[in-house]
């Protein structure tokens, strides 16, 4: 039951979104420049992976599952890979510097302080650029930011994969700017 | 990273990608400067002063907390430090604790604001959407402050000069 009365037809973020459009348009426009708008270096995937990552690390379920769900079909849907990064980033078939991304990523969600010189060394020994850096940190303090969103006000999380697929196909093809899909909720 | 070194805090990471600066600095002024029905500018940059120095983050905490002078709520430097102190002891309302005592359970860990915690701010007079703004402030203040720190962004002691050169036309 949610802390504050919300759409029930929209669960996690897009409840909320719906609840306070002021906040919303700052918060899809950050996640849109972050994660989806052309990046120099970094796929959106890749980007998306870090989202996904940082979301299971903050156990936040609807986040987890929708950036999951994005990063599949940004890779050519592969939900092998996302799998293999939620289980071990160290073992999954990803290139040595996303994994350094994923570990910069891990510290900013344990505390931005917990970043050490020898994390942004190990990243630029495997060829992560200074603007990779601070996407990577970016996107894991934003992040937390969300899920801490979604689960502080104790929103809606559906549990039906179908639904996260469809709604993953969405953003991953038209990004975050476009109107969410109504999900008619059981509660 | 190499930042700019004439620029403190998390102005030095705009500077270095202006593409994410623009939707954060949007976020902000949102959140803190634009008008709101039930708490004024002084209110919020308050809770993110108080938010800030829980994540220990000076930068953040000492720009904030002077602008809860510029906005609103006047010469209250004493105030400010006392709430920074101990809101339950500061010289501010009954809402104001109970709301500030919801921005201290959103740093502390996710999922710990209580029920109790709700219907004590309730009971004081704060509204649904003072306490939703609350919780969004304090998150979106746990971002800024982890992004300023995970970034090592230059923090400078005397935070005064950049209040005066940049803020004082209290925009963001």
């Amino acid at each position: 039951m949610p802390h504050i009365n919300l759409p029930t037809e929209f669960p996690g973020i897009r409840s909320l979104f719906m609840y306070r459009p002021e906040t919303a348009a700052p918060l899809n426009a950050l996640v849109q420049a972050m994660l989806h708008n052309p990046h120099p270096t970094l796929s959106a995937g890749e980007r998306e992976l870090i989202a996904t990552y940082v979301s299971r690390l903050n156990t936040c379920k609807y986040c987890c599952n929708i950036h999951g769900a994005i990063a599949q079909h940004q890779l050519g849907n592969n939900a092998e890979i996302v799998q293999q990064v939620l289980a071990d980033p160290e073992t999954a078939p990803i290139s040595s510097k996303l994994k350094a991304l994923l570990k910069i990523a891990t510290k900013v969600q344990s505390g931005g302080k917990n970043v050490l010189p020898d994390d942004i060394e190990l990243a630029r020994s495997e060829g992560a650029t200074d603007l990779e850096i601070h996407d990577a940190v970016l996107i894991a303090a934003a992040f937390c930011m969300y899920n801490r969103y979604v689960d502080g006000l104790a929103t809606w999380q559906p549990d039906d994969a179908a639904i996260y697929d469809k709604m993953g196909e969405q953003r991953a093809r038209e990004g975050y700017l476009t109107p969410p899909y109504k999900v008619v909720s059981s509660q | 990273m190499n930042l700019p070194n004439e620029i403190p805090g998390i102005r030095s990471l705009f500077m270095c990608r202006p593409e994410t600066a623009a939707q954060l600095d949007t976020l902000v002024q949102t959140l803190l400067h634009n008008p709101h029905p039930m708490l004024n500018c002084g209110e919020r940059e308050l809770i993110a002063a108080y938010v800030s120095r829980l994540n220990t983050c000076k930068y953040c905490c000492n720009i904030h907390g002077s602008l809860v002078d510029e906005n609103q709520l006047g010469d209250n430097s004493e105030m400010i430090i006392q709430v920074l102190t101990d809101p339950e002891t500061a010289p501010i309302s009954n809402k104001m604790k109970a709301l500030l005592n919801i921005a201290d359970k959103v740093h502390t860990s996710r999922k710990k604001v209580t029920a109790d915690d709700i219907a004590l701010a309730i009971k004081e007079g704060a509204t649904d959407m003072e306490i939703y703004d609350t919780r969004f402030i304090a998150d979106a203040f746990c971002m800024y402050n982890c992004y300023v720190a995970g970034l090592a962004a230059y923090q400078p002691d005397d935070v005064e000069q950049f209040i005066d050169e940049e803020y004082s036309t209290a925009s963001f």
